[in-house]
Formats: structure tokens, C-alpha cells, sequence
């Protein structure tokens, strides 16, 4: 997920060709607080007029305190985008509150209800301790993400090899696995750390994330190089695939590979392999 | 949509254009555009200025705008901002853009 | 010993032999030591009025100069401000290329001093105020192969050049670079010098810098040369050369040369053994990265690296993927450096890398990438005239390496600002679109229809591939159709191909509301 910031129109020309997997368009943090207005005209055109193919589109609005929140999705809503990234959502409530605005704003512009995915951003201590709440209180919202900048600062840390992250991490992951949504990641801010960014990236990857947020597009190749499977990998995954069809046409329920029964987690992870192959191989240009 | 004071939006970066909106009591609307693209699209960029003024129902101002190569959805968006501005109000209509 | 007079009209067929009679004894050669003569009978002159007036220059003849020293130039001002003050009119001049340094030319153009411009490309204010109209004879833009072929076929004929050299000794052996321990300004290869020193009626060499003879190695041997001249400063450094030339950080230029790279090894021309060109534009040069690591994965060596050369080309020299170097240009200091230190990097002149007169070195490539302004739906590429008409570039050897590689792969960004880089119609054709195989954008690849077997193995390699139809389109969709850009009837330039037949002209721009 690709942040580009909500008031500039060269970047939010050019978001579209980088092979991000989804674009997040940003009024939030990005934006200076005399802007908003026109951050929030500029994201809604370019929403409804520019060509993004295939790709996700995510707007990050204000917190619906700050009384911006509300006019972003007003505007947001309308122009059609897919997700909507909530940010300091500190409990199940803050995520009820902004699907109520949801659903009224689809209504009243005769958008089909439900339309309108969230990802809520959890950035407080707070946050992460409702973490279980705030994963099963939509069924709009498709995952959950961690704002590592906002929680180190609340936890009276900085941000440091990832010691100070772990326990959200995992609270994160672990909710968003019970609730059957996405992990995300934080973002790594600096861009020229090659080598920092690349070991993140692992860490995450073995923590068991889906995917991170990323602030450059220099960013999204060593990421997705990161998440491709390797070819050995792969291999064994067509090999379960092809042995579960097998069992199918036999017409028993249960296959094995070299003499290994294959359980359903399994069965599962060959399936999520293979469809992370096939994305990646399609962003390329 | 009445205009109250003079509004501005926009910036001089590449690909983004500044418009200010003066307000005034007759003589319709008066652009002044310089752009780093004039021969090419200069007058495509009056053409959405105009456009989308009328859609917001002003008929008469002086605009300045600054074009340094935006995208007509970037020349709404920022003539739309400067508007709002201009007028003072938050009143946005979504439904009529 | 017989008196050769008397048999002198016995020799048979003498009159083929020698035309030049009998030997006539006499003592003349000099005693002094070589330390002393160095000094005393040399070609230095007093200074450059003295050079010019010995050059037998006059009114209506062709003067030429070299454009290593790029924007730092102060050879050419210096001059034509001289050739002014001595009441000169009418001149030729025959640049390999000129620059925004070299605005002061106006003035001169303006009162008569030089009537006509030979050059492969023009910048600044003086391209400006021509595109306006400036000059009533035509510019006459040609490649750099274009150029030495000219030369070398007196097409242009060279009456007196005036070439600054960084190093040079007494009696004319000069160097873009020295060996000698004092330290001068580099500018590494005087690849484009060398035409002029070898066929110009009198060349004069300007330096700020004379070491003892003979300042070897040197790009120009002294028995071309007629005169030297010192001068307090022949170029600002700094503008002469940037210290290090950067790889790109810009996303989209890495994206461009990401696909470059991936275009070339999925069509078969990266192998052991290979040849390549990389241009010196962002995307192009990037380029150069990604091959790097291609390199490093199948264990491929390059055999040569042909070119303006630049410290992304040394550095891969230097740690053993690239044999040889040949350069006619270099681009910063550390390939002006490399020249200088390392045996298997070669200087080599215009003619040599690219005259169609000969087999050139172009004609040895596997792959060339090329930058572009514009693109049209032909594959015409145009890298002299900016979108709005005016001339802001130069041909350089984009149309050579183009007809000599055999993958010419030309890279641009879809869009620049709200500009489309594919057109109908380029503003002005430089590169003919008989000799590019590959467009590669931000957004898209297309490959030109005559090439099925590049297609084939792009596609065979699963790279998706859109017709040049369809980028253009795709440009359009996001920045609108532009408005055609107005001229006047006036031609102000005329672009020559590399064999130099017209390819196109160049036509004043219409600034009328």
C-alpha cells in the first residue's frame, strides 16, 4: 500500500505506475491543516476522473474528532473510492461511528450500501489493546493496520530495530487472524536505508503480516521481492494443488504428497502462495 | 455562489496550478493565465476554468492562475478550493461536482 | 664517390621516381640541446591575435571548435570576441556543438561576425533567439558521425580550427588530461577535436596549460598542429564537468529503466560477450544499474562499452564486468580520470565511433538506450526542438548508435508535466523511425512492427507489449490532445541524417496573439 500525499498533483498523477498493490491517498497526515479543503477537492477529482486500472484505491481521511473526518468521507464516499483508511482508531466504537457515516453518505448519493470498504489504523496503546474489538467491529473493514509513529510516541518510545513494536505487532496480527482480516504494516519512513527497510520487511513477513505500507515507490520492489515466494516454493504449492485436484477427481477426501497427508492449513497456504505469485507477475510493467 | 474576498489555492510546483478569484460586481468572468504549456493548452485551461465557475454559479471575477502543466482535474479541484475559499463558505455541495 | 648529377639523367623511369632533382649538400641542422631549442624555436605564439594572423584567416571562411568543455566553455567566446576586435566578418562557424554558455554569439551574429552555424545542437538564449528567426542562413544540425564524415569528405572544410586543450606541449601534442604532475583542468576524451586537427587547413591549439615535450599521451600529435596559444583560462571547471554523474533516485525514471533492462535480456542481446551503449539521461544511464545486477546473477562480461562514458561505465570497469572502454566523450570527472589510469579504457574520435563513411565502432553494438523528447506513432524520435518548437538540444549520436545497434531501445516517460512524449508527429525528426526497435515508457512498451522477432521474445518472456497506437492514446487520456504548435514560413535550421541527406527542417516559431 503506497501513500501519496492528498494535495500534490504530480504524485497523485504518477501513483498508478509503480506496481503498488493498492494506493493510499492521504488527508490526514500529509496535509497541512490549511489545505484540507484543498487536498480534499483534488483527491475527489482525481478519484473520479484518472485511470488507476486495477489498482486498490484507499483515501486515509481525519479523525472523525477533528470534525475534518466527516467532510473527507462526504466527498470521498461520493467520488467512489474502495477503502477507507480510518486513522487513531482507538476502539470498536470509532470504527461503528464512521460505517454509520458510511452508510448514511451511500444512501443518500444512491451508491449500493456496503460498497465502501475500512481499514481502521490503530496508533495508540489504547488501540492496540482493543485490537480484538476494533478487528470484529465491521464487516466492512478488510483489515487492520499499525501507525508505528503515533504509538511509540504514546508508549514514551522512538522507533529503534523493532523491540518496541513487537507487542503491537502481534496484537495486531493476532486479531486481524481471529477476525479472518488483514494485517498491514507501519510504514519505514527512511528511504535511502535500503538494508534497514529489507530486514523490517523480513521481520514482518515471519511475523505472519500481509503486507506494508510503504511512503516511495523505490520501496515496492524489494517489498514485493520480499513476499514473492521462491520458485522452490511455488513448486511445492502446484505440487499440493495439483495432488488436492487429484484426490477430487478420485473422489476422496483426502490427498497426500509423498506420502504426507496435506491438511487443510496446508491446502490454504499453497492457495495464498500462488495468488501472491500471480498478483506480483501482474503489477510488473 | 456569491464571492466575499479574494480566494487562492493551488501551488507553482510542477504539474499543479495556483488560481486566486477576485471577486467583482460585473463585466462576467476576466483570466489572466500564464502556463508553461500556453501554445498546447492554453486554451483548454480557460475553457475548464469557465466550466467549472459557471457550474458553481459565479459569473463574475477576475481569476489569475498560474499553470504549471496540471491536468484538467487538478485545474477543477483548485478553482473549486479557491472558490469555496473566495465565497467563505464550507457549504460543499459533492453531489453537484 | 661519382657526381650523382652526371648519371641523374641515366636512372630509368626517374620521372616516376622523384620529381624533387639531385641532393644539394649544405650544413642547417640545429646544435643547441633539446632543453634549450624546446624553448627557443617552438610553435607558441605570442598570443591568439598573432595566431589568428598567422592562421591566414580571412573574411567568408569556416572556423570550427570542439564542445568538451560543454557549459564551461570559454574558448569559443574568446575567440569570436578576438576575430570581432580584429574586424573579421562573414565566418563560418563549424562547432561540434554549442551550449548556453555560448550566448555572447548573438552579438556577433548580430553584427556580422558569423553568418552561418554548423552544430550538432544548440541551448540556451542562442537557441532560443534563433528558433525567433536570428539568422538568416540556416543552422545545419548533424550527428556526431555526421560531423566527422563531413570532414573527412570535406563537406565541410575546416579553414582554420581552434581547439582548447587542457595539456599541451610547445610544439602542439595536446590532451583533454595530463600526466604531468602539476594539476589542470580535465576534461578526459577530445574525441571530437580530433576530425578538425586532422583535416583543418591550420589548427590552433588553445591551452592553459604547457608541459615539457612531449606531453604523452595526447589525443592530438603535434604534426597536425600549427600553433599554440596560452591563455589564462580556457573554461570553468565546474561546468566543464560534474564530479561524479549520479544514478537516478527519481521512481519513475527507475521504472523506465527497470523495463529497459528487462526489454534487453528478454530479447536476447545480453549474453557473454556483449556490447552496449548507455546514454546519459536519468532513465538511460539507470539502465546501466539494472544490467549491473543482471551481470552479476548469469555471470555475463561485457566486452565493450562505446560512448559518451560516464563513472557508472568506469565503475563497472573497474570491477571486471567490462573489457574495454571507447570513449569519445567524457561525461565527469571520474571518466576523465579513468582515461588517465586505467590501459584497457580508449580515447577515440568522432569519425572512428561513428562515421557511416567506415565501418564504426556504432556499428559493433548489441544495444543502445536512448533518451527522447518526443516519439511519433513512425518511431521518428526528436531530441532537438522542445514541445512548444524551440530548439533546446542536440542531435548528438543519437541517429548513429540508433542505425548501429542492433537493439535500439529508446526510453522516455509517457508524460512529462502535461506534456506527451508520444505523438502524431514529432516537431522535428532527428532519429528516423527505420532504425528504433523499442519504446519503452512509465507505461507501456512497444516494439517496432518490422522487429516480429524482438516481439516474439518479449513476449515469449511474458512482458506485456502495446502497440505505439496505443501509448499514444494512453497519453492523451490523461493530458488532453494538444493544440499544434504555430510556425512561421522562415526556416531557421535544417537537420541532416548521418549520411547527411535532409531529414527535416526546423521552421520559426509563431509567437503572434
Amino acid at each position: 500500500m503506497m501513500f501519496v500525499p492528498g494535495n500534490n498533483p504530480g504524485m497523485i498523477k504518477d501513483a498508478g505506475i509503480y506496481g503498488a498493490d493498492s494506493i493510499m491517498f492521504d488527508l490526514e497526515d500529509s496535509v497541512s491543516i490549511a489545505e484540507k479543503d484543498a487536498a480534499r477537492f483534488l483527491v475527489y477529482q482525481a478519484l473520479r476522473t484518472l485511470d488507476f486500472g486495477a489498482k486498490e484505491i484507499v483515501v486515509r481521511i481525519n479523525d472523525l474528532e477533528s470534525g475534518l473526518g466527516i467532510r473527507d468521507l462526504e466527498a470521498i464516499v461520493r467520488a467512489g473510492v474502495h477503502i477507507v483508511r480510518l486513522p487513531k482508531t482507538d476502539s470498536a466504537q470509532d470504527v461503528v461511528d464512521c460505517e454509520q457515516e458510511i452508510v448514511r453518505i451511500e444512501r443518500e448519493a444512491g451508491i449500493p450500501e456496503g460498497r465502501t470498504g475500512m481499514m481502521a489504523a490503530i496508533e495508540s496503546a489504547n488501540g492496540v489493546l482493543n485490537a480484538k474489538e476494533i478487528a470484529f467491529s465491521s464487516d466492512r473493514l478488510i483489515g487492520i493496520a499499525l501507525g508505528a509513529e503515533d504509538y511509540v510516541t504514546d508508549l514514551k518510545t522512538t522507533r529503534s530495530d523493532g523491540t518496541e513494536l513487537l507487542f503491537a505487532r502481534c496484537m495486531i496480527l493476532n486479531a486481524a487472524r481471529a477476525a479472518g482480516i488483514d494485517a498491514l504494516d507501519t510504514v519505514f519512513a527512511d528511504v535511502n536505508d535500503e538494508a534497514g527497510f529489507l530486514e523490517e520487511v523480513k521481520l514482518i513477513k515471519k511475523l505472519g503480516f500481509d503486507g506494508k505500507s510503504i511512503i516511495n515507490p523505490r520501496q515496492i520492489e524489494p517489498l514485493h521481492k520480499a513476499f514473492m515466494p521462491s520458485e522452490a516454493d511455488l513448486e511445492k504449492a502446484r505440487a499440493i494443488m495439483e495432488a488436492i485436484a487429484e484426490a477430487e477427481a478420485r473422489g476422496s477426501g483426502v490427498a497426500s504428497l509423498k506420502g504426507k497427508m496435506i491438511d487443510r492449513p496446508v491446502v490454504l497456504r499453497a492457495q495464498r502462495m500462488l495468488a501472491l505469485a500471480d498478483v506480483d507477475g501482474a503489477g510488473e510493467v | 455562489m456569491e464571492l466575499v474576498q479574494t480566494g487562492m489555492a493551488g501551488t507553482v510546483e510542477s504539474s499543479d496550478i495556483m488560481v486566486t478569484l477576485e471577486p467583482r460586481e460585473t463585466g462576467g468572468i476576466a483570466i489572466s493565465l500564464s502556463s508553461s504549456v500556453m501554445q498546447q493548452f492554453g486554451k483548454q485551461i480557460e475553457q475548464v476554468i469557465r466550466q467549472t465557475l459557471a457550474e458553481l454559479g459565479v459569473s463574475h471575477a477576475s481569476v489569475d492562475a498560474v499553470d504549471k502543466g496540471a491536468l484538467d482535474c487538478t485545474v477543477r479541484a483548485r478553482v473549486y478550493a479557491a472558490a469555496y475559499r473566495a465565497a467563505s463558505s464550507e457549504a460543499y455541495d459533492w453531489g453537484a461536482m | 664517390m661519382r657526381d650523382i648529377k652526371e648519371i641523374y639523367a641515366d636512372i630509368p623511369h626517374i620521372e616516376d621516381i622523384s620529381q624533387h632533382g639531385v641532393y644539394q649538400s649544405k650544413r642547417t641542422k640545429a646544435t643547441e640541446t633539446f632543453a634549450v631549442r624546446t624553448q627557443a624555436r617552438n610553435k607558441v605564439a605570442a598570443d591568439l591575435k598573432e595566431a589568428i594572423r598567422n592562421s591566414g584567416l580571412r573574411d567568408g571562411m569556416t572556423i570550427s571548435f570542439h564542445h568538451h568543455f560543454r557549459n564551461g566553455d570559454n574558448v569559443v567566446n574568446m575567440v569570436v570576441e578576438t576575430l570581432a576586435e580584429m574586424g573579421f566578418k562573414n565566418l563560418t562557424m563549424a562547432a561540434s556543438s554549442l551550449s548556453g554558455v555560448h550566448a555572447p554569439l548573438i552579438e556577433h551574429i548580430k553584427n556580422g561576425v558569423i553568418t552561418h552555424i554548423e552544430t550538432s545542437g544548440l541551448r540556451g538564449e542562442l537557441a532560443e533567439q534563433v528558433s525567433r528567426g536570428l539568422m538568416d542562413f540556416p543552422v545545419v544540425f548533424r550527428s556526431h558521425g555526421g560531423r566527422g564524415a563531413a570532414i573527412e569528405s570535406r563537406d565541410i572544410h575546416i579553414d582554420v580550427a581552434f581547439l582548447g586543450a587542457p595539456s599541451c606541449d610547445p610544439f602542439g601534442n595536446a590532451n583533454g588530461y595530463s600526466r604531468s604532475e602539476e594539476q589542470t583542468i580535465s576534461c578526459g576524451s577530445l574525441g571530437y577535436a580530433r576530425p578538425d586537427a586532422r583535416n583543418a587547413g591550420h589548427v590552433i591549439i588553445i591551452t592553459n596549460h604547457i608541459d615539457a615535450f612531449p606531453n604523452a599521451p595526447y589525443a592530438i600529435p603535434s604534426n597536425y598542429v600549427d600553433s599554440v596559444v596560452l591563455v589564462d583560462n580556457i573554461g570553468d571547471p565546474k561546468g566543464i564537468m560534474s564530479g561524479a554523474t549520479r544514478y537516478t533516485t527519481n521512481p519513475k525514471e527507475l521504472v523506465i529503466a527497470k523495463a529497459a533492462a528487462d526489454v534487453i535480456r528478454a530479447s536476447g542481446y545480453l549474453y557473454d560477450g556483449f556490447s552496449m551503449q548507455m546514454g546519459s539521461g536519468g532513465a538511460s544511464l539507470a539502465t546501466a544499474r539494472f544490467i549491473r545486477q543482471m551481470m552479476l546473477q548469469e555471470g555475463f562480461r561485457c566486452r565493450f562499452a562505446l560512448g559518451g562514458i560516464t563513472g557508472q561505465i568506469v565503475s563497472m570497469h573497474e570491477e571486471g564486468l567490462i573489457d574495454r572502454i571507447l570513449d569519445v566523450q567524457s561525461f565527469d570527472l571520474i571518466a576523465a580520470e579513468s582515461l588517465l589510469k586505467n590501459r584497457f579504457h580508449q580515447q577515440i574520435d568522432s569519425c572512428y565511433y561513428a562515421s557511416y563513411l567506415r565501418t564504426a565502432a556504432v556499428n559493433q553494438l548489441d544495444f543502445v538506450v536512448l533518451s527522447a523528447l518526443e516519439i511519433d506513432t513512425d518511431y521518428n524520435i526528436n531530441v532537438l526542438t522542445g514541445s512548444d518548437g524551440v530548439i533546446r538540444g542536440a542531435v548528438g549520436g543519437h541517429p548513429d548508435t540508433a542505425a548501429g545497434a542492433s537493439l535500439s531501445v529508446v526510453v522516455a516517460p509517457l508524460t512529462r508535466g502535461r506534456i506527451p512524449s508520444i505523438v502524431n508527429r514529432v516537431n522535428t525528426v532527428v532519429t528516423p523511425g527505420s532504425t528504433v526497435d523499442v519504446v519503452v515508457t512509465d507505461q507501456g512498451i512497444a516494439v517496432h512492427p518490422d522487429r516480429t522477432d524482438v516481439q516474439a521474445k518479449l513476449a515469449e518472456a511474458g512482458i506485456r507489449l502495446s502497440t505505439i497506437q496505443e501509448l499514444k492514446e494512453r497519453a492523451e487520456s490523461i493530458v488532453g490532445i494538444p493544440d499544434p504548435i504555430r510556425y512561421k514560413d522562415k526556416i531557421v535550421g535544417v537537420v541532416l541524417y548521418r549520411d547527411n541527406t535532409v531529414i527535416d527542417v526546423i521552421r520559426q516559431i509563431d509567437e503572434d496573439e
